[in-house]
């Protein structure tokens, strides 16, 4: 179905069924519970997790496949983003023009890097791509601030032009990013007893383009441009030697993940339309290796769930602190609870890194394929353990 | 006229002369074996035909072409196709999609970007690929991953990625190094196959005079970066210039 094979059609589903049940996934605890603040069904967040998931899909068909680590691709990201928001500021706000714009800036951006970055690989091509975005984020920061809003970021206004749309509200607002006068923020709460869902229309826009770009991951996967790519990973000199030219080949990875990045970004200013240089900084360009890594690399749900994982514990484990962990503790005598909060103080709130630097560290010693890795693992196991009952069982039956 | 004509060709790395003034001309169709003893500029004048290296004079000419200043898989392109000393296979990939590769490449060329189809639907691709796997004898291996195979299976699946190419000149860098006798024998008779149903030239270097006699038509013995003599195998044999190469010259 849909020109994919069974399995890839099952992933499709899987993933098609976590993100749009996700406002019920997300949120397992009743509002008013001690554990609600476990709860990631927020709009904000939900939002997050797909962009995110995005931007690490796309990522995934360059490092996954090529095997090339770019180390700058949150650059990408944030020129999407500015795009978007150029786009929210001239002619409307209407996101479908700004995502168009997004993708095709940053695929522009990506083939000037990519051409000059491949011309090296290995360490090299990962140092070359950490120095355009650190440029980037300079010229972002500083230098082209007119453009960019400089350290302030780039805000929408009051007296912008918006030639389609209005520069104003009737109330005298500035006027709130939509897809033909849907607007993103519009949610829905559903009550359930003790439970509340939120349904927001932004967040379903998200989803549905991940999905999107999810199903064309799978199409250049098993693609034979997706087979290329997998032989440049795994031998360029016989590639060389069958008459094959790796570098088209590399570049048009990296131009479609940079495409990806792009996407991310213009969704994230549909989302919240402001740019910022911090999204280029080389610590985001970092947490999207990380996310992919964590997920699976060359897997192709790793990376969403990777970006889902590392999301989720930045915005859940930060909001940890002191006065929570001494509730959980309060069954325990006083010296020994203050002394569990005291060990496990530097993991949480502002020290989720730690936490989350330590995961990272056991995911890359004992599952080198990620999360994916994990659930491989697992299912095994079970399937070992379901046969292992079924010949015990037939061992028996004889006897009988 | 050979299909392959090397003329005058030198290369130097710094103060060292690989190659001085080698001609070589090998003959549509023939099995011309390069031999010589260590350092006498084998591998240098391989990787000089196919594009790894560039003469500092002299020419190279493939079916009236020139290859030099041509990258390798523009080289390739032309119909010379390569096996190396240890097999260069794409390990990571399943047996049979390592022989899509060759298919897609002859059919497609150095590039194509069809992100959008999906690669085992491709007919005629599918078809060729399972044709050369059962021609090579590997269909049973199919799906398994090419770097859990044999050094002699590799060198097997390499030998047939080269071939599906269709290539009019096969050059083959020490096949049989490293292997063990009953895979050094598999392979021999792997290539006398091929010379004899194939309408293909092979130019093989090689360190194991049981490989060279029982293949080559045409052997050049090469010492010291220069042709010493051109000839037969029966003639090569007794010839006391190749003795002295070899053992020196007291022997």
């Amino acid at each position: 179905m849909l020109k994919l094979t069974k399995s890839d059609f099952n992933l499709m589903l899987l993933v098609a069924a976590l993100t749009l049940l996700a406002p019920f996934i997300l949120n397992p605890f009743p509002t008013d519970s001690a554990m609600a603040q476990f709860n990631a069904g927020y709009p904000d967040l939900m939002q997050r997790f797909v962009i995110f998931g995005i931007l690490a899909v796309g990522f995934n068909i360059l490092f996954g496949l090529t095997g090339y680590l770019s180390f700058g691709h949150a650059a990408f990201l944030g020129v999407g983003s500015y795009a978007a928001v150029w786009m929210f500021k001239l002619l409307s706000m209407n996101v479908l023009p700004a995502i168009v714009l997004s993708v095709a800036i940053s695929g522009l951006f990506a083939l000037v890097i990519g051409y000059i970055s491949l011309r090296r690989s290995g360490i090299y091509f990962s140092i070359l791509t950490l120095a355009f975005a650190q440029m980037m984020f300079a010229l972002a920061y500083s230098v082209l601030t007119p453009i960019t809003g400089g350290e302030t970021g780039l805000q929408l206004a009051l007296d912008d032009p918006r030639i389609f749309g209005a520069s104003q509200t009737p109330g005298g607002n500035i006027p709130v990013p939509s897809l033909f006068g849907l607007e993103m923020r519009e949610s829905f709460d559903l009550v359930l007893g003790a439970w509340v869902f939120t349904f927001n229309f932004g967040y379903y826009f998200c989803a549905l383009v991940l999905l999107a770009s999810f199903y064309l991951a799978i199409r250049i996967f098993r693609s034979p441009f997706g087979l290329m790519l997998r032989a440049v990973k795994s031998n360029q000199q016989r590639m060389n030697y069958t008459g094959l030219n790796t570098r088209p080949y590399t570049l048009a990875a990296f131009v479609i993940s940079g495409m990806y990045a792009g996407l991310a970004g213009g969704l994230m200013a549909s989302m919240d339309p402001l740019a910022g240089a911090e999204r280029m900084q080389w610590t985001a360009s970092g947490e999207i290796v990380l996310m992919t890594i964590l997920g699976g690399v060359g897997t192709l749900i790793g990376p969403v769930l990777g970006a889902g994982f590392i999301k989720y514990f930045e915005n859940i484990f930060s909001k940890i602190n002191d006065n929570v962990l001494h509730e959980w503790f309060a069954f325990l005598p006083d010296g020994i609870e203050n002394f569990m909060v005291f060990i496990i103080h530097p993991f949480i709130g502002k020290g989720w890194h730690l936490t989350l630097g330590l995961l990272f560290m056991l995911v890359v010693i004992y599952l080198p394929g990620g999360l994916v890795e994990g659930g491989q693992k697992l299912a095994a196991w079970f399937q070992k353990r379901g046969q292992k009952t079924e010949t015990s069982k037939s061992k028996i039956e004889p006897a009988e | 006229m050979g299909i392959l004509e090397v003329k005058n060709v030198s290369k130097r790395f710094g103060g060292l002369k690989a190659l001085s003034d080698v001609n070589l001309s090998i003959k549509e169709n023939s099995v011309h074996a390069i031999i010589g003893p260590n350092g006498a500029g084998k591998s240098t004048l391989l990787n000089c035909l196919v594009g790894k290296l560039i003469p500092n004079t002299g020419s190279v000419m493939f079916d009236g072409q020139s290859v030099l200043g041509r990258a390798p898989y523009e080289i390739n392109q032309m119909g010379i196709s390569r096996v190396f000393q240890t097999p260069e296979i794409f390990g990571d990939l399943t047996v049979l999609e390592n022989m899509m590769i060759p298919c897609l490449a002859k059919r497609d060329g150095a590039f194509e970007l069809n992100a959008l189809a999906a690669a085992l639907t491709q007919r005629d691709i599918m078809e060729k690929a399972e044709h050369m796997l059962e021609e090579m004898n590997m269909a049973d291996k199919r799906h398994m991953h090419a770097a859990a195979m044999s050094r002699g299976d590799k060198r097997r699946l390499e030998i047939g990625m080269c071939l599906s190419q269709e290539p009019r000149l096969l050059l083959l860098d020490e096949p049989t190094a490293g292997m063990a006798r009953a895979d050094t024998n598999n392979t021999i008779d792997l290539l006398k196959q091929i010379s004899e149903q194939r309408s293909i030239t092979i130019a093989i270097i090689e360190h194991d005079m049981h490989v060279v006699f029982s293949l080559a038509n045409r052997i050049t013995v090469l010492a010291q970066g220069t042709p010493l003599v051109e000839d037969d195998p029966e003639n090569i044999r007794g010839n006391p210039k190749v003795r002295e190469a070899y053992l020196g010259e007291t022997a």
